[in-house]
């Protein structure tokens, strides 16, 4: 029986992670929690609104509302990595090679390990950005479509065109597709080796979470009563293809998703504050966490795919041991 | 919803730059009224306040890919909503100021459409701030300027003491024709009543038009001085309603009436009786079905036959709300009064076919 060790935080949880195995909580009003041999805490910014992990998995990269992008070490060093003025700092990305990115109004930044960095300006805000997993390459969401920008070359950029606005971005783990979500209940995907389109649409409201499975087969998203998940085996991605609809709930909906590191399995949490893990082959459901004080807005699986950490927009967090 | 009772009030400050929104933000800011504002800005600017409440913002204005023209929403504002509300207690509102040159329409609509802000705010007021001297310089060049006073629900008339009394009554009788449902404060450095434009219900349906008993009064008083005698008759603001014939003007005339008035935004009032509401229902959705990009505003209050409730209704282009407000009060005459504010509205098609919903 899977067990939960709740902590109960004050604030908004923007972000959860295991850092080095060690469970981490960004809350918005500035704090980050962690639980090793005890609880500790740092005030981080003055208003968190952005939270990632390096390839490392050992640290935290964050982006505040007093422009400022920090980073946060498993042992609890923070380090501050740029400043964008008094603007705020809506998002952030780890790349290869200790790269960040971050944007703030309508620009974005790279910076690279050596602290130099690059700026790169666009005509409307930069809604989200994020780092390809292959070579040094950044994909900007932005209204009507995404740029794509190579920072450690100089060349034009490569812009991907489908009306609306697109407010964030991934990349599929092998680098072959890119997805947004849109202000629309839909997303929108690009083969990029074409440019051709996907269309993801039929969601009953704005999807807020996405996360890729393991080899990135699958993309389970937020946004309805169910979990939806893409199919990405085929050349095309999920092109002609129905998703699959998971965990459904006929009285909440899903707010955060988050894909098992190695096996096909999603952990699903929803607007009531109940964490369910589903298996993809079947359908099977497992509770790991009844429903809280509030929805779910963050969870991270740890590298021994053992435990789940949670948070949610009212401070209720907690770590699941699936096995008890 | 139980979400209603923790919604926050949003008021949206539009005006040029000049006519005063920085010395009435200033002053939200620093009076001591018990309450506190989040600001988003389009710059910091003048604002000489250092407060971490104050959140600058580029306006971004989004269609959205539904087909529909009218459909847009300030892109910056659900995020920096949001954002705001992930920390609620550190504020009691938020108002948000648009650049002298904003489209309010947008910003407006950002509270109706996007379902995350309108589930945590709601649009309170949008007021305008008009410079009393320059308006009818600003209103012969921008479209802006126009659509910032139609769209109103509290106009504040600032920098009156830069013009003299005739002038001020142009102005007022200009911005009357524009939009006459609207509040309008004469004032100099700003100086109105916090009050007067904060916390206003204007888009509550249960505040709305509930205390104007004079709603659309003032209205046929434009009407009346635009056709007898133009701009030297500003004053009586509560005409009585006797005169019948307050829907047959044509406001395609305005601006030739007026002097200063060169303008496009027309408003149609419309009064009639008791309605029948398998008619009115249909009618009201079918005009703002069609006509939605064309409108505005829209505002009225509906007898309906055989209810003991106003319904009101209020709507923002193709978006319209409506509800019982309250019962009538016994003194009360059951009518039904609706204002337009747009363009390119066809009067006489409306007030037809406003009348035909009335009740046997």
């Amino acid at each position: 029986m899977p067990t939960v060790a709740p902590l109960d935080l004050d604030g908004h949880c923007i972000a959860a992670a295991f850092l080095d195995n060690i469970p981490f909580f960004a809350l918005a009003e500035g704090m980050v929690h962690w639980l090793d041999h005890g609880q500790k805490s740092i005030k981080l910014h003055d208003g968190l609104l952005s939270a990632t992990t390096n390839a490392g998995n050992d640290q935290l990269i964050t982006g505040g509302e007093d422009g400022k992008v920090m980073s946060l070490s498993s042992s609890g060093t923070a380090e501050e990595l740029a400043s964008a003025g008094k603007k705020w700092v809506t998002s952030v990305a780890s790349g290869p090679q200790g790269a960040v990115a971050y944007a703030s109004g309508r620009n974005a930044w790279v910076r690279f390990a050596d602290g130099k960095t690059k700026e790169f300006a666009h005509p409307r805000s930069v809604e989200g950005i994020a780092f390809s997993p292959k070579g040094m390459r950044i994909g900007v969401a932005r209204y009507n479509g995404a740029t794509l920008h190579f920072p450690a070359a100089d060349g034009t950029p490569t812009e991907l065109q489908w009306d609306g606005a697109h407010t964030g971005i991934t990349f599929s783990p092998d680098g072959a597709f890119l997805v947004t979500t849109m202000q629309e209940n839909a997303l929108h995907g690009w083969k990029l080796v074409d440019a051709k389109h996907m269309r993801m649409t039929g969601y009953p409201a704005k999807v807020k979470s996405l996360s890729w499975s393991a080899k990135g087969k699958w993309l389970a998203s937020s946004g309805a009563p169910a979990a939806i998940v893409w199919p990405f085996t085929g050349k095309d991605g999920p092109m002609g293809k129905a998703p699959l609809e998971l965990g459904t709930r006929g009285n909440t909906m899903v707010t955060t998703v988050c894909c098992h590191p190695s096996e096909d399995i999603v952990a699903i949490g929803y607007d009531d504050g109940m964490v369910m893990a589903v298996r993809f082959a079947d359908a099977k459901e497992v509770l790991l966490r009844r429903p809280g004080k509030g929805a779910i807005t963050a969870m991270a699986w740890d590298k021994d795919e053992r435990r789940l950490a949670f948070g949610s927009a009212a401070g209720d967090c907690g770590v699941i041991d699936i096995a008890g | 919803m139980t979400e209603a009772q923790t919604q926050i009030p949003v008021t949206v400050l539009t005006g040029y730059l000049g006519s005063g929104k920085t010395t009435l933000l200033n002053r939200i800011l620093s009076e001591n009224h018990g309450k506190r504002y989040a600001v988003i800005v389009n710059e910091f600017g003048e604002i000489g306040i250092d407060n971490d409440l104050i959140v600058e913002s580029d306006e971004e204005i989004y269609e959205m890919n539904n087909g529909c023209v009218c459909c847009t929403v300030r892109g910056d504002l659900i995020r920096v909503v949001e954002g705001l509300m992930r920390r609620p207690g550190r504020f009691d509102a938020i108002v948000v100021e648009t650049t002298g040159l904003a489209d309010p329409v947008p910003v407006a609509q950002t509270f109706f459409m996007d379902e995350d802000v309108r589930s945590k705010t709601k649009l309170d007021a949008v007021v305008a701030l008009v410079d009393a001297k320059h308006l009818p310089l600003r209103l012969k060049d921008s479209r802006e300027a126009e659509d910032q006073i139609a769209f109103a629900d509290v106009v504040v008339l600032n920098k009156t003491d830069l013009v003299n009394e005739d002038e001020l009554r142009q102005v007022e009788a200009a911005i009357r024709a524009i939009n006459p449902s609207a509040r309008i404060h004469r004032t100099t450095r700003a100086g109105v009543a916090l009050d007067q434009v904060l916390d206003r219900g204007a888009f509550d349906l249960k505040r709305v038009l509930a205390d104007d008993p004079h709603f659309l009064d003032a209205h046929d008083h434009d009407h009346d001085h635009d056709h007898e005698c133009g701009p030297d008759c500003g004053h009586d603001h509560h005409h009585h309603d006797h005169d019948h014939h307050h829907h047959d003007h044509d406001h395609h005339d305005h601006g030739a009436v007026s002097p200063i008035h060169d303008v496009t935004v027309q408003s149609v009032s419309l009064r009639g009786g008791e309605m029948d509401s398998k008619k009115f229902f249909p009618w009201i959705e079918k005009i703002t079905q069609m006509e939605g990009p064309n409108i505005l505003r829209l505002k009225g209050i509906i007898a309906i036959k055989d209810d003991p409730d106003r319904y009101v209704i209020q709507g923002v282009h193709m978006i319209i709300e409506g509800d019982h407000q309250r019962a009538w009060k016994d003194d009360e005459k059951h009518e039904s009064r609706l204002v337009f504010i747009g363009r390119e509205l066809d009067a006489e098609r409306l007030k037809r076919s406003f009348e035909a919903c009335q009740a046997a």
